[in-house]
């Protein structure tokens, strides 16, 4: 190929004019690749991108007068194209001279539409280029050819490789400004390699460009002679895509959306993430495990007798099976595991810090569930890849840490399915998403702890007992009156030969609990436990009263969640911080302000009032007595 | 966009997966935009597809229909009219409203039109005030919390970095410093109270996909798209359609039959025609692909601003 100047991104023009159906023809079979290109400020990217763009004439003459007139009034160019006066988009960027967020550009040649993810290259600005590399098929490391392998380009590299990118191009760029000198490029490729196999890229696609000059970016440069390998263009339009090898894989389909015009039509809909699937399959339901057999798949072009992965689908089975959005569809014989611990790879994207044993939205596929994180068993310096020692993620940071669902969950190991291995963190406040991860395998005592079904069902237990079971939880400040009203009503239920238990603040933290303090972390672990012994009782059929302070939203609703609809019963004793400051009985709130007692709530930690509890107590205006007579008739009217 | 399957009957396992590696890239994007459509309407309350009755509205409007097939889509149509369109548009857009069985819903900011607000003598306020100010009623009015768009990424500078689903306040601004990171296929269509969301679908797709896209799938368009003889004026250096008798003939104006279409589609007063024979799709096709000038050129609302036209129309509300 070393004498092959024709151009592959030109020839369309003639095809256009001379036969527009032909050239159609063509386009109608591309196939599409997405990738991204990281490197720092100064490594040339937004120029090589715009290069793309110039030389596949995404460029319109309108765009381009305006870039040649921009490029005189703020170009670094000089009287040249500065072409990356193209790629910055928004009047903030333009100003500063960088790119700060994720933008997409697209470009076609002969054979592949390209989406382009510019993600930019400073360390604040990790979450940018995890978000740009996780649709991307390939990843182009550029390297500034008189710089060599800087920081950066091990940052790059390493966020490549750990979301999963297999096609890494090592673009050492700037050729034109060290003489196309070959001994700088196997220089670079030397300390490149080394790098690389430390960190477990096993191969890349070295290539030494200009993006100022053009060399090898659409064809072999006369330049560098001494370069026997593909240019850019070549490379990328060759390159085989992440869709092609999902299509090997076993079936898996998340259903997105129970399809039900009618009555006599009942189809789920979804992308399929992996393999394929024909009519007649077996196929598996989870997390039921139910099966049945693909009896049609239909489009509004009509029914087809197979799908492949990356196609979105709506399929009808044989059987009437319980199916809805969140279950995973999968090959019957190989499904995926079903697991709520696992160990995760999570990459921390909001300014607020991870809080270990805090609730998140975790979104999987189509499944969204309740998620708590652990203590990160260490943190990854991005810089140097070393482990570190954190008690917490903040923004940017990236750790391995183990996680828990509060029900078990369809997945794959990342590595064997981004759709059903990848996920998103959000914040249960906020709606914020703060995290991405990727989950490596689930922990041994999830898989191999089974859920032990037990002959007397919890309906037969409450029966016995000739009651229905409740949590009737009080949440409030210390000194509110919590414990007093809930020992009330406690004994109120008694008389009724209600069969009751409660469960005290104070009580469980001399055992269950005394091994928690009273940070942030600490009371949310605290509350999780609580709230699962408070579960179990439910299960006994008992009412349990809980008198606990549980200043978080969040944790209360995580309660709120592992109870059975209706059983949880929220109860706020609503009383102003200054009158529980004023009563005071143990002598806390004394303490707190005098600086003896850390993490007071109230003092310097925040209670957060329920919005909308089942019962609110207004302590100013009734006596405790009033106020469990109140409680005791909303519970049994 | 089934030939993959048709060819496939027969074939082995190993076969099958050696189609897939063909999946074309309006396969792959019209794949993605159905994903998009479903994921919205599971977890929205109300959703609503904006509709404007260009030839991107035809193409989410077709991909609407594929993504809940054989159920007609679960969401109306919200056109937000300024009553300046081409009449041919409106009549598509009755037609396709019928066809698809949705509800349509069509909006004019009353405010505009008690005060006569026109093109001609408002300028960029008839934007202002039948668009960005007519587009915030309807949604407000109707309490919709999620409005597809049929925005591309390829349209704009700004476009090009706003994330599929997009968040605005309250009042409908966006930031664009402060916008969800979105990861994979995964979407967070989570809201704080009185947040809503844009959302575009075809965000990945360019012009030409659009035009491949409708010519594969005989997506219905308005004919304005294709050349015919039509009364013109020149004005400002652009060539305007002389629509209906509200167009005020200015001193020695004079409308000239002259063969046009247009690339794209607005108000009659402020969209440029061009000068063309092509009367098919594939002839579009070809003259777009060897124009050399951009698609929203034909518009004037871009120009404000310093080059930031878009972007500060955005972050007020603009869709």
């Amino acid at each position: 190929m070393t004498d092959v100047m024709a151009d592959p991104i030109y020839k369309t023009d003639a095809l256009i004019a001379e036969d527009i159906d032909a050239y159609l023809e063509t386009h109608q079979h591309k196939t599409m690749l997405r990738f991204i290109t990281c490197g720092s400020v100064d490594d040339g990217k937004s120029t090589l991108i715009g290069r793309l763009l110039y030389d596949s004439k995404m460029i319109f003459e309108d765009q381009l007068a305006a870039l040649e007139a921009d490029s005189k009034k703020v170009g670094t160019q000089g009287q040249d194209i500065d072409f990356a006066l193209l790629v910055d988009g928004l009047a903030a960027e333009r100003e500063q001279g960088i790119t700060i967020d994720v933008a997409y550009r697209f470009f076609n040649t002969e054979k592949r539409k390209f989406i382009v993810a510019d993600t930019p290259g400073h360390e604040q600005y990790t979450r940018n280029m995890v978000t740009g590399a996780s649709t991307a098929d390939l990843a182009v490391i550029l390297i500034d050819a008189r710089k060599g392998v800087l920081v950066q380009t091990r940052r790059h590299s390493y966020l490549a490789h750990l979301i999963g990118i297999k096609n890494i191009v090592l673009a050492i760029n700037k050729m034109d400004l060290v003489d196309y000198d070959q001994s700088v490029y196997d220089a670079i490729l030397k300390d490149y390699t080394a790098f690389a196999t430390s960190i477990g890229i096993t191969a890349f696609t070295p290539i030494p460009i200009s993006g100022f000059k053009g060399d090898n970016i659409t064809g072999p440069s006369a330049n560098t002679p001494w370069y026997k390998g593909p240019a850019l263009i070549e490379h990328l339009e060759n390159v085989e895509v992440n869709a092609a090898t999902d299509a090997d894989k076993p079936f898996r389909m998340a259903v997105q959306w129970v399809n039900r015009p009618n009555l006599d039509f009942r189809g789920f809909s979804g992308q399929i993430a992996t393999g394929t699937v024909k009519l007649g399959d077996a196929i598996r339901i989870l997390p039921s495990g139910k099966t049945s057999t693909v009896s049609r798949i239909v489009t509004l072009d009509g029914d087809l007798d197979v799908a492949v992965a990356g196609q979105s689908v709506t399929i009808c089975l044989a059987d009437e099976v319980d199916c809805s959005r969140g279950d995973v569809i999968a090959a019957a014989d190989n499904p995926p595991q079903a697991a709520d611990q696992f160990e995760s790879t999570i990459v921390w994207m909001a300014d607020e810090e991870m809080l270990p044993g805090r609730p998140y939205w975790l979104k999987i596929g189509t499944q969204t569930v309740t998620a708590t994180v652990q203590q990160p068993k260490y943190q990854v310096n991005v810089n140097t890849m070393e482990h570190l020692a954190a008690r917490t993620l903040d923004l940017n940071a990236i750790g391995v840490a183990n996680l828990s669902t509060d029900k078990a969950i369809s997945f794959e190991p990342y590595a064997q399915n981004r759709t059903l291995g990848g996920f998103i963190l959000i914040d249960k406040i906020t709606n914020a998403t703060v995290a991405a991860g990727m989950l490596h395998f689930s922990l041994r005592r999830a898989q191999n702890v089974h859920w032990q079904p037990t002959d007397v069902s919890r309906e037969s237990h409450a029966a016995m007992k000739n009651q229905k079971p409740a949590v009737l939880w009080f949440t409030g400040l210390s000194g509110a009156g919590k414990s007093t009203i809930a020992n009330l009503v406690e004994k109120k239920l008694a008389r009724m030969n209600r069969h009751t238990f409660l469960l005290d603040g104070d009580n469980v933290r001399h055992g269950l609990n005394k091994d928690l303090g009273f940070t942030d972390a600490d009371r949310v672990e605290n509350i999780r436990r609580v709230g699962e012994v408070a579960k179990l009782m439910t299960d006994a059929g008992l009412v349990v009263i809980t008198a606990f302070i549980s200043p978080f939203r969040s944790e209360r609703d995580m309660v709120r969640q592992m109870m059975q609809p209706g059983e949880f019963v929220e109860v706020h004793i609503d009383t102003p911080l200054a009158d529980a400051e004023a009563r005071d009985v143990k002598g806390l709130y004394k303490k707190a302000r005098s600086g003896e007692l850390k993490n007071f709530t109230g003092i310097d930690s925040p209670y957060e009032p329920p919005h909308d509890p089942e019962i609110r107590i207004d302590t100013m205006a009734m006596t405790a007595e009033e106020a469990a007579e109140l409680i005791v008739a909303r519970l049994i009217p | 966009m089934s030939c993959l399957y048709q060819a496939s009957i027969g074939r082995s396992e190993k076969d099958l997966a050696m189609a897939a590696r063909n999946l074309t890239h309006l396969e792959r994007l019209e794949s993605e935009a159905i994903h998009i459509m479903r994921e919205v309407v599971s977890e929205a309350e109300k959703p609503v597809m904006l509709y404007s009755v260009g030839k991107d509205s035809a193409v989410m409007l077709h991909l609407a229909r594929k993504a809940f097939y054989p159920s007609p889509p679960p969401f109306p149509l919200l056109h937000v009219d300024t009553t300046w369109k081409f009449q041919e548009m409106y009549k598509l857009r009755d037609q396709m409203a019928r066809e698809s069985g949705m509800e349509l819903l069509v909006y004019q900011n009353p405010e505009a039109k008690e005060r006569g607000i026109n093109p001609f003598d408002h300028g960029a306020l008839h934007t202002d005030m039948w668009k960005t100010e007519g587009l915030k009623q309807a949604l407000n009015l109707y309490g919709f919390d999620a409005a597809f768009g049929g925005a591309r990424r390829d349209e704009e500078k700004s476009r090009a970095k706003e994330r599929i689903f997009s968040f605005r306040t309250a009042s409908h601004g966006w930031d664009p410093k402060n916008q969800r990171p979105e990861l994979w296929n995964l979407y967070n269509a989570k809201k704080n109270k009185g947040e809503s969301i844009r959302v575009f679908p075809i965000s990945n797709w360019t012009e030409l996909d659009i035009w491949q896209y409708i010519h594969l799938n005989d997506v219905p368009i308005v004919p304005l798209y294709f050349a015919d003889q039509r009364p013109t004026v020149e004005r400002d250096g652009m060539l305007l359609m002389v629509d209906d008798d509200r167009f005020p003939l200015r001193e020695g104006e004079e409308p000239v039959m002259r063969s046009i279409r247009f690339r794209t589609l607005g108000c009659y007063p402020l969209t440029g025609a061009v000068e063309s024979t092509a009367k098919t799709l594939p002839e579009v096709i070809q003259e777009t692909l060897l124009t050399t000038t951009s698609e929203r050129q034909g518009r004037a609302i871009d120009k404000d601003a310093g080059g930031a036209g878009m972007e500060k129309k955005k972050q007020e509300g603009y869709f």
